[in-house]
């Protein structure tokens, strides 16, 4: 069981634009242990979502371009697996959108849409009869802690509010007992009572049902409260790795230091500056590391060479030539 | 005049006729904004808060109540009735600056229309001049005259938004949640910009918003609603240390920190539960009481009136009325 659930090993993604080749993930290593909680953090458009999509191989090609790279599913290569093949993978793994008023078809009613997931994972050949999967769906609808599930499975998803949306994709997720969840900015486009209590059952229910989870998010804060462990991203490259605990004690890259400084806290004290500059364009990326122009500790060597992930101690890496030679 | 009050809005009512029956968005709201304060409204989404700037800027016209600005125009009757001179005085930077920038003008357009408007440059030259200092004022190079919203990022579209509603020099900005749609590297950005632009042309703004962690960095008073109605208002380290309301309790319990030293400012974990219920015809006493957890049974039937706690520590809830 130490074997990694999953492995990105240098991925390379691009997009083809009118404008020409879109660099967005550069090089881009992730592991997943079994049970693991992963969060995966950065600002917009810095590609964190391109990686939850690439694993679920839910990127449109073209325009994107896988240049290299794989992703390993227990040790299988996703990105070179035959449709079919895939389709048995598919079934380990689940995903939570942002908006779960676009993730629900309209046209079809909550028991259609929760039904048919848990027709599609077929799982130990019992639950098959059509009372039995009504059942199971049923009690998918209950752990979320959704009232009168039976009222919500007959009910369309515009009948529903934001936060009960968002509890249906959850039980989506879950229902399947998946070995893989990943959670795509689940929250954020709810109210913080609404997002306290749905990340309140995500974390419930993905331990108690041992589920692997990435967190993908942009916001700090959910990231600290729900993982073990954390990968800063900046511009298609991870910039840190690090415990959640050490991160958020020690964080080490200039990026991660700027972005934890400009966080508005409940201590007051005011707002940091902010980051100098702003996210480069995919089209035409700086060379070497590519936050070099926005660094204030910039090297001659960082505007030529792109720095890769140095060990600082145990659990903790940097992408950072500042420590070349440790701490 | 330094102490006076800029605002102040009494028993203002907004209703909607709707298909179901009456909705309450903003149901007897009365508070006073003063000279030169950054002044917080914050609630969750259908709270009522964007609706009340709405008809301080006199998009909507109240059902009912007052709105006096600097103690003697009253200004509830829309924007129609309302003074040319004053509609200048009054501005608004909107949430999202990628449906507030009209997509068929190019910034030069966007940002001449005030000017215009208010007769503030005679000449087309004057106009020119006026259109780049106001970029470079929000730190924007002057290529940006002829570019189109579509070509800018979500920060750079909210600069031209400030420079749009600073350009004819009004001492009162509406800012309805500024920079929730932005990251939080450029977020920190657009608030320094504001707190610099407060001091330089000796504004006072209402900031409406639902981040909790910033209001405690940049508001001097705090006002929270609910439903259309106000919770409690107080001034912002009072606030943040002794919150009253169960409401208030709840949200600050809510928020999802980054620090140790945060953690401890927080009130007790208190399990926040349900969801905010339909404004349409709401039941009688108080409008939180399917979600309160320190419900009373006389909150099911009265609803509470404001009361002063302390100095300027205002509370709407049944626990605190003797």
């Amino acid at each position: 069981m130490n074997n990694p659930l999953i492995e990105i090993k240098d991925l390379h993604v691009q997009f083809r634009v009118f404008e020409g080749i879109l660099k967005v993930l550069d090089g881009v290593n992730l592991t997943l242990k079994f049970g693991e909680k992963v969060g995966l953090v950065g600002e917009t458009s810095c590609g964190k979502s391109t990686i939850g999509k690439a694993i679920t191989r839910l990127l449109y090609i073209p325009p994107a371009i896988i240049t290299r790279g794989e992703i390993l599913f227990e040790g299988k290569d996703i990105l070179r697996m035959s449709q079919v093949e895939f389709r048995q993978i598919r079934k380990k793994i689940s995903i939570i959108f942002q908006d779960p008023t676009a993730a629900l078809n309209p046209f079809f009613t909550i028991g259609t849409q929760v039904q048919d997931v848990i027709r599609f994972a077929e799982r130990s050949g019992k639950n098959t009869g059509k009372e039995d999967i009504r059942a199971h769906a049923i009690q998918a609808l209950k752990e979320v802690l959704i009232p009168d599930p039976e009222r919500a499975l007959k009910s369309y998803p515009i009948q529903l509010s934001g936060g009960m949306r968002q509890r249906v994709c959850i039980a989506m997720a879950l229902v399947r007992m998946n070995k893989l969840v990943i959670a795509d900015e689940p929250v954020t486009s709810l109210d913080v009572t609404i997002q306290d209590q749905i990340l309140r059952l995500l974390k419930e229910l993905v331990e108690k049902y041992n589920t692997s989870i990435i967190l993908i998010s942009h916001n700090l804060a959910i990231v600290r409260e729900l993982t073990n462990r954390v990968y800063i991203m900046y511009a298609g490259s991870i910039v840190e790795v690090a415990k959640t605990k050490d991160f958020f004690a020690h964080p080490l890259h200039p990026y991660s230091q700027g972005l934890l400084s400009v966080i508005p806290k409940l201590t007051g004290g005011g707002i940091g500056e902010g980051i100098y500059g702003s996210v480069p364009k995919y089209i035409n990326p700086p060379k070497g590391c590519r936050f070099h122009p926005r660094c204030k500790q910039v090297m001659p060597i960082c505007k030529e060479k792109k720095a890769p992930l140095f060990k600082v101690s145990e659990d903790h890496e940097v992408a950072c030539f500042l420590f070349k030679n440790g701490v | 005049m330094l102490n006076n009050n800029i605002l102040t809005v009494d028993q203002l009512k907004k209703y909607f006729i709707v298909n179901q029956g009456v909705l309450k968005a903003v149901d007897g709201v009365t508070f006073s904004v003063k000279n030169g304060e950054i002044f917080s409204i914050v609630g969750e989404s259908g709270s009522g808060k964007s609706t009340v700037a709405y008809m301080i800027i006199g998009t909507y016209k109240p059902t009912t109540g007052k709105i006096i600005y600097r103690e003697k125009y009253d200004i509830s009757q829309g924007i129609s009735k309302r003074p040319h001179k004053l509609k200048k005085e009054i501005q608004i930077v909107f949430q999202a600056p990628g449906t507030s920038l009209n997509p068929a003008r190019n910034i030069k357009q966007i940002l001449e229309v005030p000017i215009k408007i208010h007769n503030f440059s005679k000449t087309q030259s004057e106009l020119n001049e006026r259109v780049l200092e106001l970029l470079e004022m929000v730190e924007l190079s002057a290529d940006y005259m002829y570019k189109y919203p579509s070509m800018l990022g979500g920060g750079e579209k909210q600069r031209v938004a400030i420079a749009r509603a600073l350009s004819v020099n009004p001492s009162f900005v509406l800012l309805d949640e500024p920079t929730s749609s932005l990251d939080v590297s450029v977020q920190a950005k657009i608030i320094n910009m504001l707190i610099q632009f407060k001091k330089i042309f000796n504004l006072t703004y209402i900031f409406i918003t639902h981040d909790l962690s910033l209001v405690r960095n940049i508001a001097s008073r705090v006002a929270i609603m609910y439903l259309g109605k106000i919770c409690e208002i107080a001034p912002v380290s009072e606030f943040f240390n002794n919150p009253l309301h169960p409401y208030t309790q709840i949200l600050l319990s809510s928020i999802p920190v980054i620090s140790h030293e945060e953690e401890a400012l927080k009130p007790k974990r208190i399990m926040s539960m349900g969801e905010i219920p339909s404004p349409i015809n709401l039941p009688p006493g108080c409008s939180f009481y399917s979600r309160c957890p320190k419900r009373m049974d006389i909150c099911g039937i009265k609803d509470p009136e404001m009361l002063e706690i302390e100095r300027g520590h205002v509370v709407r809830c049944n626990l605190y009325s003797k």
